[in-house]
């Protein structure tokens, strides 16, 4: 990622000598800002502006009644660490990670090794672009679908599981306090995984193919090949895929939406859709974005670690 | 790994081990799986959008046994047709105002002489960092105090504020490898900032350019958060939150449902075949070379 190396153009010109030239070189360094300036007022007042914003609001509380917004300071803080669902909210964001680090990243990883051992590059690119496919489709419609795929009475999963001879087990997965959360977090691996498969295919084929040769020769079997090689030279990608995967677990929402909204009694509720609960069904603003405060730290930890990693790896190379 | 490498070396070339056949055969057995369970619930929910409710039931695994399209007509007609204009207008019109403004950004950012260049990189670049979730609460009393809430507009403006940063990333990333003489031979010959801007670096990057208004699409038109909260009568909803709200009405007509659903995927999946090359490029470029 070509994050910060800024190309420093600017400099002696300048230097002018009479004060005249130098307000007039001032002026023209001023219009130049014209080039940042639709971003600026954009992503500023639209990106920025709300989380300082939220935070603001996060010390309020507005009377659902009579409308009074009043100070509170920290009391909506203190609420969010007294509140249960919030734990289990955040132990079920968690649980996405982890879940979608297994699934998504190392899962992901042994498929696209799987996938760039074929012979034929035709079918290297069709089985890419064929996993791919639900990565393309909106989480509305994946959503829907297994929603309906989990049904008991018309759900796909149940007619499977007994024609498997498991029909026993089957059961109503997203009515299910212990199950919901999992079979929302099934259908996020389903969709995802070939999104990653496909990033890490591309990152093995840079992989000098010397290095498989040489390997070889030396007698390494495929497996000895992929922990010594095809894993150590994807670490980069690896890292990073770990560090998306992260955030993106803890901005989760459209499938928990239109799977559950949150339910039964709460158990599959994440992060995000608390806040929406909280804010846009029960109208308490300034408790949504101290959820939203402690959704800002999360991710921007995340983001951070993000950026460090990609910079190290612009020192190492 | 790659087995193509193996033809040349006859010398070193090791005899045929029927482990490594069985192997193969495994590995490409678990391929063929993994893609059925990855393909076999999509073309479920096109079939069964030609399918009466009975037969849902009864057969789920069975083809149609008359394919009727009533369902998709009636998922068209009952209100599908006003999600996709809507769709249509919100992605096309986020489209220009984001790759435009991008590129412009891209362009200050690499190739002129800004006073706090650095400062401004960072700026609209830790756009990127920022997750819409935290923003809501304070964007719905923004956009309900400019009068543009439940319009397209709404959505138009944060898809754009939101994307502006990712794109901006990727077009500059371009910029930045694309040689500096050629700026430098344009002034020689008198031309403006404006006009090396428009008539050298723009058409240069035109492939980056179509990597971006992929991706756009692909957010756009799938996005669910923010137009969830920022839209409600049926006239400005985009497709994924029309299609909830088509499920809570017609929720038990399911064949119109999983038409529903399969008209809103498939553009995206046609458009994702057709551009497969663009696509990747802009997936790459975004996550680190």
């Amino acid at each position: 990622m070509a994050w910060l190396n800024v190309h420093e153009t600017s400099g002696a010109s300048y230097a002018g000598s009479t004060p005249y030239s130098r307000y007039k070189h001032l002026a023209a360094m001023m219009l130049e800002w014209r080039w940042v300036l639709p971003a600026f007022i954009i992503v500023g007042w639209f990106v920025y502006y709300p989380i300082i914003e939220n935070f603001r609001v996060s010390t309020t509380m507005q009377d659902i009644f009579t409308g009074e917004v009043e100070n509170v300071g920290l009391e909506n803080y203190t609420r969010l660490f007294s509140d249960k669902v919030v734990w289990s909210a955040l132990r079920n964001n968690l649980l996405y990670a982890i879940i979608s680090i297994v699934f998504q990243v190392f899962g992901a990883f042994i498929v696209a090794a799987i996938i760039e051992d074929l012979s034929s590059r035709k079918m290297r690119n069709f089985w890419r672009a064929v996993y791919f496919v639900p990565s393309a489709i909106s989480t509305t419609v994946t959503g829907l679908l297994f929603y309906f795929i989990y049904q008991p009475d018309i759900g796909l999963l149940e007619e499977v599981m007994k024609i498997l001879g498991l029909g026993a087990y089957a059961k109503a997965w997203l009515g299910d306090e212990d199950t919901a959360i999992y079979a929302i977090i099934g259908m996020s691996q389903w969709q995802g995984f070939g999104y990653s498969a496909l990033l890490f295919t591309i990152a093995i084929q840079k992989i000098p193919k010397e290095l498989y040769d040489a390997a070889r020769m030396d007698g390494a079997g495929a497996l000895r090949q992929l922990w010594s090689i095809t894993l150590p030279m994807t670490r980069e990608m690896t890292g990073m895929m770990i560090i998306v995967t992260i955030t993106g677990a803890f901005q989760v929402f459209n499938e928990i939406m239109v799977m559950t909204g949150g339910g039964p009694n709460n158990s599959s509720q994440v992060l995000g859709t608390w806040l929406y609960e909280m804010g846009f069904t029960q109208n308490d603003m300034g408790y949504a974005a101290a959820i939203g405060s402690l959704i800002f730290v999360v991710t921007t930890m995340c983001g951070l670690a993000q950026l460090w990693y990609t910079k190290r790896k612009r020192v190492n190379t | 790994m790659s087995t193509q490498n193996i033809i040349p070396e006859v010398a070193h070339k090791p005899k045929p081990n029927p482990w490594v056949i069985v192997g193969r055969g495994v590995l490409q057995s678990f391929l063929v799986l993994l893609g059925i369970v990855v393909l076999y619930p999509l073309l479920w929910m096109a079939l069964s959008g030609f399918k009466s409710n009975t037969e849902i039931f009864n057969s789920p695994f069975a083809l149609p046994q008359n394919w009727s399209f009533s369902s998709y007509v009636d998922a068209w007609n009952n209100g599908v047709s006003q999600f996709v204009v809507s769709s249509l207008i919100v992605t096309a019109m986020s489209i220009v105002a984001t790759v435009l403004i991008s590129a412009w950004t891209a362009f200050g950012l690499t190739r002129t002489k800004i006073p706090g260049k650095p400062l401004l990189v960072g700026f609209v670049l830790g756009g990127m960092m920022l997750s819409p979730t935290v923003a809501l609460v304070p964007l719905v009393r923004m956009m309900q105090s400019f009068g543009i809430y439940d319009t397209h507009w709404a959505l138009i403006l944060l898809y754009t504020a939101f994307r502006i940063p990712f794109t901006t990333f990727l077009i500059r990333a371009y910029m930045l490898d694309l040689p500096y003489d050629l700026d430098e031979a344009a002034r020689m010959d008198g031309a403006t900032e404006g006009q090396i801007f428009r008539k050298i670096i723009l058409p240069l990057c035109q492939p980056i350019i179509v990597s971006c208004v992929i991706l756009h699409v692909l957010f756009a038109w799938n996005e669910y958060l923010f137009a969830m909260i920022f839209t409600s009568s049926a006239d400005t909803q985009t497709l994924p939150v029309g299609l909830t709200s088509l499920m809570s009405k017609h929720g038990t007509d399911f064949g119109q449902v999983f038409a529903a659903m399969t008209i809103s995927a498939l553009p995206i999946v046609i458009i994702f075949f057709l551009t497969q090359r663009y696509f990747i490029r802009g997936l790459t470029d975004g996550m680190g070379k």
